[in-house]
């Protein structure tokens, strides 16, 4: 990895990489599962790995997967942030079972909602 | 959950990028902050920022930050420590495991931007070792920002150099205190000292030393960024920013919340926690684990922040809340923190190792039934002396729940004491299991699952519980269908 030797270097790498993101985020579908230790006791990684069983077997190849920490629903656990093509991302909870295969043929493939959708309450600060 | 009660600044990255990619942190402006303090600011801009912002520490009492930094500052020494307390050891609380988890680079720039301000280069992040997956993911950033050159020797092509390391703790809950913590990544048992010297001036290996809590630093690259008067205009009039809550036990949304200091509790519980599960009614919250206290159905409408929750003999603590509803008995609830504090003291000072034994012994006698109206009497000079004179502050805070339970449930106790009963109907010796006649048809279910056959009756007649042989275990009551066994 190449080093960073100041200031305006970090403020170019940082306007690439969030080039890079904004172009990702028109052109795919993200999809980004909540693996902190306890999303993953709950069964996170299952979930990820139901998803893009699911995503192949319907020949859906323009989603991307990524992880994160916490996305703070204890009580939702696993949760997923599914995020479609210039749209707002939206957070689902209760992801058990043919839930995950659910999200991928229903909310991916056709933007059909399903159950469990997390409204979000809170103002990031982001700068 | 309703509108946007909450506000996110410590957490603000948590849940959205990836943890294990130090490009996802850079592109949310990870790293500005420390660079904008090594190009643009002089160490004491840094502390001047800090002390301006209001920033206190989210680990326990509530130091001011920028204070704790000056301090460091001032004394003169070849090398100085920045050292993250990532010693999480509430029951209840998991907030700095979640930014570990999903921030880890957060923490590591904040570290970094501390040892500049005071003038140190090294720094330490002393963890529970069963923190794995968080123990991990700092590694990897670590890694990765050294590989970057956003830490390690010559920051971002500047002369500041830092370099972070990590100690693991076994688990101790004392070594959440900084003195015991120091002690113990020395190699020494985790016991605390009496201050002064502060770290500030002698701490880790006797050298000037800044110890900040993981959700403290959380804060520092957003306050750098944003400026010290954004900072300050959230929050309350002594206590600024944001605080971080992991809501659990009787709530419908147990998990992690970030809210602005003043935040009323009412807010907390029922619009972002969404109530109470069943129905039932909200009794209490104790926030501050073991060391904090009980916030009650009367302080509904009190603005959380330091001050008034130390005026109700709880504290901030890191901030853990678990929340309490009309099943649960105030006296069991301060025995169970008690019992905690009790395994968990050092040893080290007399009030806090044998005072929270008679305490705990105290609360075991009345939930027993054995306790006399002198007790609470006893619990109470004896909470006020452990307060005055314990070493430090697992002991100082030790009487807490017991205080505090006792400030708004007075009533509980002496029902313990007087009438031998538990109003919530949890201390199994104070219950009593009883046939309603009226109601009892006879089924015989009850004489079935009675695990002591001290259930008699016949088919189609009232049955009667044998008070003598009941064990109390609730069996009858749980599977009677005609609402015909009372317990009281």
């Amino acid at each position: 990895m190449a080093k960073i030797n100041s200031l305006a270097e970090l403020q170019k790498k940082r306007d690439e990489l969030q080039a890079a993101a904004a172009k990702t985020k028109n052109e795919k579908v993200i999809v980004n599962v909540s693996l902190a230790t306890c999303g993953i006791a709950s069964g996170g990684k299952e979930v990820m790995e139901a998803m893009k069983q699911e995503a192949a077997a319907l020949g859906i190849n323009n989603v991307e997967f990524t992880m994160s920490g916490c996305m703070t629903y204890c009580f939702a656990e696993p949760t997923v942030e599914i995020t479609l093509p210039g749209k707002e991302p939206v957070v689902f909870g209760y992801i058990k079972g043919d839930k995950a295969k659910e999200l991928v043929s229903k909310y991916i493939k056709s933007g059909e909602l399903v159950d469990g959708v997390i409204p979000a309450s809170y103002e990031r600060i982001v700068f | 959950m309703v509108d946007k009660n909450q506000l996110r600044i410590a957490t603000r990255n948590t849940g959205f990028i990836d943890p294990e990619s130090v490009e996802s942190y850079i592109a949310v402006g990870g790293y500005q902050a420390l660079g904008k303090c090594l190009a643009e600011m002089k160490p004491a801009d840094v502390i001047d920022l800090m002390k301006n912002s209001g920033l206190r520490g989210r680990g326990g009492a509530g130091f001011p930050t920028g204070v704790k930094w000056g301090f460091a500052a001032k004394y003169a020494s070849d090398t100085k420590y920045v050292v993250c307390n990532a010693d999480e050891g509430d029951p209840g609380a998991f907030m700095d495991r979640a930014v570990l988890e999903g921030d880890p680079h957060n923490v590591l720039e904040a570290m970094a931007i501390g040892g500049y301000a005071i003038g140190g280069n090294k720094g330490t992040i002393y963890i529970r070792a069963e923190y794995p997956l968080a123990i991990a993911r700092l590694k990897l950033a670590i890694q990765q920002a050294k590989d970057m050159g956003l830490l390690g020797d010559n920051i971002m092509g500047t002369d500041f150099s830092f370099d972070i390391e990590l100690k693991y703790g076994a688990g101790a809950f004392v070594c959440g205190e900084e003195t015991a913590l120091i002690a113990s990544m020395e190699g020494n048992r985790g016991e605390p000292y009496t201050k002064p010297p502060f770290p500030a001036e002698a701490g880790y290996w006797d050298k000037p030393t800044i110890v900040n809590n993981v959700e403290t630093l959380a804060n520092i690259p957003a306050i750098i960024m944003k400026g010290a008067d954004w900072f300050s205009g959230i929050g309350t009039e002594t206590s600024k920013g944001t605080k971080v809550f992991c809501i659990c036990g009787k709530i419908n949304n147990v998990g992690l919340i970030e809210v602005p200091m003043g935040t009323s509790l009412k807010t907390v519980i029922y619009d972002v926690g969404g109530g109470i599960p069943g129905g039932k009614e909200f009794k209490a919250v104790q926030t501050g684990g073991p060391s904090g206290g009980a916030l009650t159905y009367k302080d509904l409408d009190a603005p959380i922040d330091y001050e008034n929750l130390v005026a109700r003999q709880s504290m901030m603590g890191s901030g853990g809340m678990i929340v309490m509803d009309e099943d649960d008995c105030m006296v069991s609830v301060a025995k169970f923190f008690l019992d905690f504090t009790m395994d968990e003291t050092c040893g080290k000072c007399t009030p806090c190792r044998i005072g929270s034994k008679r305490l705990y012994e105290l609360l075991d006698k009345i939930t027993i039934g054995q306790g006399t109206e002198a007790d609470l009497d006893k619990l109470r000079s004896l909470s006020d002396n452990i307060k005055d004179t314990a070493l430090c502050g697992l002991g100082q805070t030790m009487p807490n729940p017991v205080l505090s339970t006792m400030r708004v449930f007075e009533d509980e106790y002496r029902a313990h004491v007087i009438d031998k009963k538990c109003p919530a109907g949890v201390c199994a010796d104070l219950l009593e299991f009883t046939v309603v006649d009226e109601k009892c048809v006879g089924c015989t279910l009850c004489a079935r699952v009675c695990p002591v056959n001290c259930i008699s009756g016949k088919p189609k007649e009232v049955h009667v519980i044998d008070q003598a042989a009941c064990i109390k275990c609730g069996a009858c009551l749980d599977k009677c269908k005609f609402d015909a066994i009372i317990k009281q």
